[in-house]
């Protein structure tokens, strides 16, 4: 037999603290429900317009759900962005940079947090100060310099940067890598010292097994943000080889000189299909890798651990 | 007589900067040097020609210009326009990042799926994407136009102020799309707080809402510092910036080139380090007077 008091009641309502309640627990699901659709907008917004024809984008009683699945827009982007070919040359100037800085500074992260150095503090200081400097202020001369190497406009430009580990926010990445490897127990490096091991294969037999996270972590970053990068690219790779971000920066352009002569005039459910069609392959890495990237951020040392 | 062992410290140093060697080249070659000679050639006429490039030392003339010609007044007009930006955008995100960071941080189901929702614009947001959302009037709620709120704001505010106004409520969307690293930051924050201290403060006759402004927010003090830093450098170098792309158009501008580009490539990063120093210091004076009460 049950007893309703007005305690119990209460309580099951509002609970003892804000959030064991219903209604506390209801009003943060609702809100978080509510913020995330507004948050989701955009996105929500391209993915309907992009399926519209013609017909459903003036019809102003079709808001959010077209009257039939229409993928011509898709078809017109495909061949405006010429899909497949700058597919292939964004993902080479994605995943080898990335796959390089994330060798690179994870040496340099793994020296910092394994061995006693001099002058530590400077080669801290230096690492904190390539992350405040925007890259504009060296960017110029690193314009010329490639340039007497004869690598401008190839895929080169973007990935020598990186191999030398001052690729893109190269910076994080090695404090991601020192925070990481400076949590492994120590005592497993001098079993492998006593062992007869030296620096390196204690390294690649103990250090980088026990930070495949980090790695993956590093990786996953690196891969997004050069995948979002434009600014340095359009410079460095410039007109001849465009990537998928660049072809939708000066996506009217290139559509006139592909579509030009045909019927179909540009609107915005096609620029919309453009965009997805640009963002498809990330979105796709984090919907599979989701979890990677959340907790990466735990593990830059951001956060003050 | 018998050679001395290195000191252990002498040799561990000789193979960390085994390690860091490929890094330590690279640092030198592609951002130490380039940093001095980015300097020099703000100081420099540089012309391009078939031969390569030409330097001559000129002192300050490319500084002198920025503050004499058009084409310099465009650019600190852009500067301009971005601090205004800072100071309404900074507050927006880190309000709405601490907003959601607590929210998130409650005991509920679904907990993982939510955190993915609100760090996703963070995968996807290039200049180009968030320029044709903005384009296509996808980054703003209908609400705020169909107000007409833009109306609104052009006919109160100066001329100056309007425009970066009206733009950040065009644009409302997708400047909260700059939260999403920020809100893991103070989730984290959040769950390093002690359970115990709520405790404490209940048994003390505190509710929800002082608990929440007694014990809560002053433990983010440090984290509010250390995303607003981060929001103000992520806002400073994202592609679509103005005062950034003054720079990169200006290398092959006729009338002004390599020299008058990286002297306003070093004005904006002097601007950008007085913007985080002035904050630095509100920051410090803000904190040490609460610790004083």
């Amino acid at each position: 037999m049950k007893k309703f008091s007005k305690t119990k009641v209460r309580h099951f309502l509002v609970g003892k603290s804000f959030n064991d309640g219903f209604i506390g627990k209801m009003s943060v699901y609702l809100l978080l429900i509510i913020i995330g659709f507004i948050y989701l907008f955009p996105l929500i917004k391209m993915f309907a317009y992009s399926i519209k024809d013609l017909e459903d984008l003036v019809n102003p009683t079709v808001q959010w759900i077209p009257t039939k699945l229409y993928f011509e827009n898709y078809r017109i982007s495909f061949v405006v962005l010429n899909y497949g070919y700058t597919l292939l040359f964004s993902l080479l100037v994605t995943l080898v940079p990335a796959l390089l800085q994330t060798i690179t500074t994870s040496l340099v992260g793994y020296a910092l947090a394994k061995f006693k150095i001099r002058l530590k503090v400077v080669v801290f200081g230096v690492i904190l100060l390539t992350y405040l400097l925007p890259v504009q202020v060296y960017m110029i001369p690193r314009y010329v310099l490639f340039d007497n190497f004869g690598i401008l406009e190839t895929a080169w430009a973007i990935i020598l940067p990186a191999i030398f580990g001052q690729g893109l926010s190269s910076a994080i990445f090695i404090l991601i890598f020192y925070q990481f490897f400076r949590m492994q127990p120590k005592a497993l490096d001098e079993s492998a010292e006593i062992d007869g091991a030296n620096a390196f294969q204690t390294f690649m037999k103990i250090g980088v097994p026990l930070a495949i996270p980090a790695y993956l972590t590093a990786f996953l970053f690196s891969f997004v943000w050069y995948w979002n990068e434009t600014y340095i690219s359009s410079l460095f790779i410039g007109s001849d080889l465009y990537t998928l971000q660049l072809k939708l920066f000066n996506f009217t352009s290139q559509f006139n000189m592909t579509q030009g002569l045909s019927q179909q005039a540009l609107n915005e459910a096609i620029r919309y299909s453009a965009t997805i069609l640009i963002i498809l392959p990330v979105l796709v890495v984090y919907i599979i890798m989701q979890k990677w990237f959340v907790e990466g951020i735990d593990r830059t040392g951001l956060t003050g651990e | 007589m018998r050679k001395k062992p290195l000191k252990r410290k002498t040799r561990e140093t000789i193979v960390a900067w085994t390690f860091m060697s490929i890094w330590a080249v690279g640092f030198l070659a592609f951002t130490m040097i380039p940093i001095f000679t980015s300097l020099y050639y703000s100081l420099s006429d540089v012309i391009l020609s078939g031969e390569g490039i030409i330097v001559t030392f000129n002192g300050f003339d490319n500084y002198a210009q920025v503050f004499s010609s058009a084409e310099g007044f465009n650019f600190l007009r852009s500067v301009l326009d971005f601090g205004i930006e800072i100071l309404f955008k900074v507050p927006i995100i880190t309000v709405f990042a601490i907003i959601i960071a607590v929210l998130l941080n409650q005991k509920i189901k679904g907990r993982g799926f939510f955190r993915a929702i609100y760090f996703l614009p963070v995968i996807i947001a290039s200049g180009p994407v968030i320029n044709q959302l903005i384009n296509q009037g996808a980054a703003t709620i209908p609400i705020v136009e169909e107000l007409g709120f833009i109306q609104m704001i052009n006919d109160t505010f100066s001329e100056g102020l309007a425009r970066p106004i009206a733009n950040i409520f065009s644009e409302l969307i997708v400047i909260l799309w700059f939260s999403g690293v920020q809100i893991l930051l103070f989730i984290a924050a959040l769950q390093k707080i002690d359970k115990a201290t709520y405790e404490a403060a209940m048994i003390d006759g505190a509710g929800v809402w002082e608990s929440f402004w007694k014990i809560t927010i002053p433990s983010l003090t440090n984290m509010v510092l250390v995303s607003v830093v981060f929001t103000i450098i992520n806002l400073a170098t994202f592609s679509e910036n103005e005062a950034i792309q003054h720079i990169k158009n200006n290398m092959f501008a006729l009338e002004t080139g390599f020299g008058f580009s990286s002297a306003i490539a070093w004005l904006y990063f002097v601007v950008l380090a007085v913007i985080l120093g002035v904050f630095f210091l509100l920051f410090r004076l803000f904190t040490k007077d609460r610790g004083r009460r």
